[in-house]
């Protein structure tokens, strides 16, 4: 296909059939936004949250059926004894539906599922005046992120970006009383500007030296000009990686992630913690993988600085995640310097490249993510209860959580478990088959990094379980609505399950994904 | 008969059993509860006995062994080319042999013990018994376990309910010591984690090529037997400096340097659990603040698990590195020796004396592997098994004796033989094996250690005979101070030992007379463990 022929192709009405889970979505949006202004100010808004989490489930559905065929498809392609890709390619190969897309939705889905599940129960209109908008401004938010795990092209990608970033300003706002929220969103308007700003100035070289937008063809014309314009290309691929890691809120550039993440309303801080992290992973993948990876010309090695200057994120994620979380009381900034170590063992893999007999980078990845949505969202589920019960947010909220509330205090001993990497949780497992990874590439530093990050966290997580079984409180009653219950106890349960036999999701993982036709656009 | 049983899984799984229904008891019932977790403690330890009955030691635990698929991931192909598989595998593979049968009946012998023991616990018992059951599936699966990630799953399985029983039911300090034995503990398994990552990457990749068929098949796998016999064979790729057919870097070559690298490494993480001499602090505060019955163990089992992982891990897997360090070995032993021996003697506090008397006999058993011959490491395993006995025995005593005079302060005590006569007796007895009198266990594991080492390193072994000499001193003050002399007043009410205290006192010091009269108890299953790592040994001299 040339240039001019890809400019002229539109959405036909049969690609518009593959995008069902963003059609749905926006559709579920725009109903209840109009339902939300039709509705009497004085009944309760709990029936848009319902709503919300049925659009959501509909479109993970559809998701889900997709993977289905597109995997009978390739089964019977390879019965055939074709080598057929099964990826669809929309809008000349600015909106891709592969493994690499849909696996991310699952994940994105399934973290905004249980967000809105878990805030049924615990957000009440003193706290957030505008119940059904918060529901409803989740929609667009997810379908931006989607949109960026999809996207084959940097505008399709950064509409997607723009789009969750948006919808996640209001959101970070929406305790409209409190300052800190107030706060907290402007700070977050601030950076997701700068970062922003980053991101497409770093987008516009590579759109410079190359003449594309399509990552395809940009990859190959930086496979062309790499001898040419190095510098150009090292400007372009830093300042993308600087704005990406706002995004993601690897140090140091993370320091945005406290406050915001303490400013807004709990649920709205997991789906920052996991959907928009994860989104903005996806596209790192991406850029690191699609381009960067070909930018390569003897004696400049662009890709392997590249891949250096990801792998020195991580260590600095790690390292300074976890060494500021040692000394933090407030959970929900605790969970934000988490946060930023687990942004840091999320790098490990993209920034292993393909080094040896090592291609299973996006595996490692996406199990670990995974496993992060489950512990993050269980935790701070559990932690959304109690702050309701103690009226703060201090670590010492937990204080004697096992005579008050021994169930849930148990839960929490998974996700705390899960998060510090220790098994028997699916937390262990994903740390440890990203250090598979790392030594198999022979990064050994980065192994010692990582574990030794991990060894620090144990501090501050195990301080949790300090407060829960080893301090008494004053007897505040914990009811724990059933909604939260029922998240953080499938959040529980799947992570130990991911923590005793990870082997079957790991499988499906890596024998669906294929670098050759999921990774690399070509 | 007993070879169709998973013998080896239900052995390890066997208290999981008591959790199951210590959950569903009501837990003010403290009475229902202590039966519950002792009767599930008493189960592994009788399917342990009728394997240890079973067991022949000339023809190892071959019959016994379990395998089966536990993680087995496939891997992007598309990085190697034209394979039919290309895999990571783990593997649920539990064996048992002349290394691990003493310890597995040390393990479940103490933990009946400490279970017992454990009737001096004063709150939340239900939770109590929880991780004390949970601590018991964690050491057992260690010393059963052959696949290294299911090692150190079991391993840190037993870090979790450490702390918690550290944590809640320990005495003042506890919440310090917990976190203390969490960070040095933690440091420890990070440490392992690192060498265990780097051997699968390396040495555990394994080709499989079945000719006629034109299949291959690769692998990663966490097995033991293949990451080990990976190491020693010289056909395998993690011995071959370069790939021969392309001229290129082998990524899965292990030079000389790495290996030294990964023995270090694994010295430090078991060094720590041993604890060897400048990693002991830990240790010393756990023994001073974690509650008795818990010592019991901690003393007991957890400190051999560090031994049990230098042999196994560092030791079997490379021998010829580790003969290199033998020396050094030796000499870090003997420094435990000395120092854990001079700073015993000096100690005001009971606990804290025999904390130090823990550091200078597992030094005995540094000694022993250092010798690198059948007669001392065999001594050390005794001395392994000894001084878990030996020990739990002492703080099963002291248990009691916290319980009626309120204080393990030496200045406090004196003159308890004539209120205690029986507990006195037993500590004396205690004392006396662990200073090593002959007839007595203790004597067997030092005599043997030092007899295999003086081969090789005479002067060395002739400093460690020194510690000896001062084990009798610092045992004999302290013992004897608290049996005779004056009795301060307070004490002449305090009663004797009762029959649920006085049982396994009696138990575990007919272990420590039997291993001391009649140590084939002990040698005829482990005759022939050591037998790989010698002939490793006689190979690597002849060449």
């Amino acid at each position: 296909m040339d240039a001019a022929q890809q400019q002229l192709q539109s959405l036909t009405w049969s690609d518009a059939g593959y995008l069902a889970p963003e059609w749905i979505l926006i559709a579920f949006a725009i109903l209840l936004a109009v339902l939300d202004l039709f509705m009497p100010q004085r009944s309760g808004r709990s029936i848009i949250g319902w709503l919300t989490l049925g659009g959501l489930l509909t479109s993970l559905g559809f998701v889900v059926w997709r993977v289905l065929d597109m995997a009978n498809k390739a089964s019977d392609a390879e019965a055939a004894g074709q080598a057929a890709s099964v990826t669809i390619r929309l809008m000349a190969d600015s909106y891709r539906i592969d493994y690499f897309s849909s696996m991310l939705k699952i994940v994105f889905l399934v973290a905004t599922a249980l967000i809105v599940l878990m805030s049924l129960g615990t957000v009440k209109r003193a706290e957030i005046p505008d119940k059904g908008e918060f529901y409803y401004l989740l929609l667009p938010a997810v379908v931006g992120a989607m949109i960026m795990a999809s996207s084959g092209d940097l505008i399709t990608l950064y509409i997607g970006l723009e789009l969750l970033s948006i919808t996640t300003y209001v959101l970070v706002g929406m305790r409209k009383h409190a300052v800190q929220s107030s706060e907290a969103a402007f700070k977050y308007v601030v950076t997701g500007g700068i970062s922003s700003a980053l991101i497409l100035f770093g987008m516009s070289y590579l759109y410079g030296v190359t003449g594309a937008t399509n990552l395809g063809a940009i990859a190959q014309g930086v496979q062309q000009h790499a001898a040419d314009y190095p510098a150009l290309l090292y400007v372009g691929f830093f300042f993308i990686l600087a704005g990406l890691g706002i995004k993601i809120a690897a140090a140091p550039f993370h320091y945005w992630a406290a406050d915001v993440y303490q400013g807004a309303p709990t649920p709205v801080t997991a789906f920052l913690a996991v959907v928009s992290k994860g989104a903005a992973f996806a596209v790192i993948f991406r850029i690191v993988y699609n381009v960067a990876f070909y930018a390569s010309s003897p004696g400049k090695p662009i890709a392997d600085d590249v891949f250096l200057a990801v792998n020195v994120l991580a260590a600095a994620a790690m390292l300074i995640g976890s060494t500021m979380a040692l000394r933090q009381f407030n959970v929900k900034r605790l969970i934000a310097l988490s946060g930023v170590a687990n942004a840091g063992y999320m790098l490990v893999p993209l920034g292993l490249s393909l080094k040896g007999m090592h291609a299973s980078n996006f595996g490692e990845f996406v199990f670990y993510l995974a496993v992060y949505l489950l512990m993050t969202i269980g935790a701070l589920s559990v932690f959304s209860v109690i702050s309701k019960s103690v009226g703060h947010d201090e670590v010492g909220g937990f204080s004697g959580l096992y005579y008050r509330a021994p169930w849930t205090a148990a839960a929490m001993i998974v996700f705390v478990l899960s998060l510090a990497g220790l098994p028997v949780t699916g937390g262990f497992f994903g740390k440890l088959f990203i250090l598979l990874g790392a030594a198999q590439s022979r990064l050994y530093w980065i192994v010692a990094i990582m574990v030794v990050s991990s060894v620090i966290s144990y501090y501050f997580y195990f301080r949790v379980i300090r407060q829960m079984f080893m301090r008494s409180t004053i007897d505040n009653e914990v009811d724990v609505p059933a909604t939260s219950g029922v998240v953080i106890w499938l959040c529980a349960i799947a992570t130990v399950v991911l923590g005793i036999v990870p082997g079957p999701v790991l499988d499906w993982i890596h024998s669906h994904f294929s670098i050759v036709n999921d990774l690399f656009i070509r | 008969m007993l070879a169709d049983l998973p013998i080896l899984s239900l052995i390890t799984f066997s208290p999981l059993l008591g959790i199951l229904v210590l959950l569903l008891l009501p837990k003010h019932r403290s009475r229902w509860l202590k039966v519950t977790a002792i009767t599930a403690t008493i189960i592994p330890l009788l399917l342990s006995l009728w394997l240890y009955a079973d067991y022949d030691g000339t023809k190892g635990g071959k019959s016994y062994e379990e395998k089966a698929t536990w993680i087995e991931t496939s891997l992007n192909k598309e990085a190697v080319g034209e394979v039919t598989s290309y895999t990571v595998n783990f593997q649920y593979h539990m064996g048992v042999d002349g290394l691990s049968m003493p310890l597995l009946l040390l393990t479940t012998i103490v933990g009946v013990m400490a279970a017992l023991a454990s009737v001096h616990v004063k709150k939340r018992w239900k939770s109590f018994y929880i991780w004390f059951l949970l601590l018991e599936i964690g050491m057992i699966g260690v010393f059963l376990a052959r696949d290294v990630f299911l090692f150190f799953v079991f391993f840190e399985l037993t870090l979790i309910p450490m702390f918690f029983l550290i944590g809640i039911w320990g005495f003042m300090n506890r919440e310090k010591a917990a976190n203390k034995f969490l960070l040095y503990n933690g440091i420890g398994s990070a440490i392992m984690l690192i060498a265990f990552v780097v051997l699968v990457a390396t040495a555990g990749f394994s080709v499989e090529q079945l000719s006629d068929k034109q299949q291959i098949n690769l692998s990663y796998s966490g097995s033991y037997e293949v990451i080990s016999s990976n190491l020693t064979d010289p056909g395998s790729y993690v011995n071959m400096p370069a790939d021969q057919n392309q001229g290129q870097d082998n990524p899965l070559y292990l030079s000389e340097r790495m290996r030294w690298v990964i023995f270090l490494l694994l010295l430090i993480a078991f060094g720590i659990k041993l604890p060897v001499f400048p990693f002991h602090t830990w240790m010393l505060q756990v023994h001073a603040e974690a509650p008795p019955s818990v010592v019991m163990i901690h003393s007991g089992v957890l400190l051999k698990m560090g031994a049990y992982g230098l042999l196994r891990f560092g030791i079997f897997m490379f021998p010829g590195v580790a003969q290199d360090w033998a020396v050094a070995l030796a000499i870090l032993g003997v420094i435990n020796i000395l120092y854990g021996a001079v700073l015993a003697l000096v100690q005001n506090e009971f606990k804290l004396v025999l904390a130090y008397s823990s550091i200078s006999h597992m030094g005995i058993v540094l000694l022993g592997i250092a010798s690198f011959n059948e007669v001392g490491l065999n001594g050390a395993l005794i001395q392994m098994i000894s001084h878990g006995f030996i020990s739990a025995l002492l703080f099963l005593v002291v248990g009691s004796l916290y319980e009626r005079t309120g204080s393990t302060e030496l200045k406090d005590l004196g003159g308890l033989a004539c209120s205690m006569p029986f507990m006195s007796g037993i500590l004396l007895a205690a004392g006396m094996a662990s200073l090593g009198l002959p007839g007595l266990s203790g004597f067997i594991g030092e005599f043997l250690s030092l007899l295999g080492l003086f081969g090789s390193m005479k002067v060395i072994t002739g400093i460690a005979v020194l510690g000896v000499i001062l084990t009798a001193v610092y045992v004999l003050r302290s013992i004897l101070g608290i049996t005779f002399g004056a009795m301060p007043e307070r004490f002449g009410a305090v009663r004797d030992v009762r029959l649920i205290e006085a049982v396994p006192m009696i138990t575990l010091l007919a272990f420590i007379v039997l291993i001391g009269v009649y140590p084939a108890v002990l040698t005829e299953p482990m005759k022939h463990g050591f037998d790989v790592l010698l002939q490793q040994l006689t190979e690597k001299a002849g060449r």
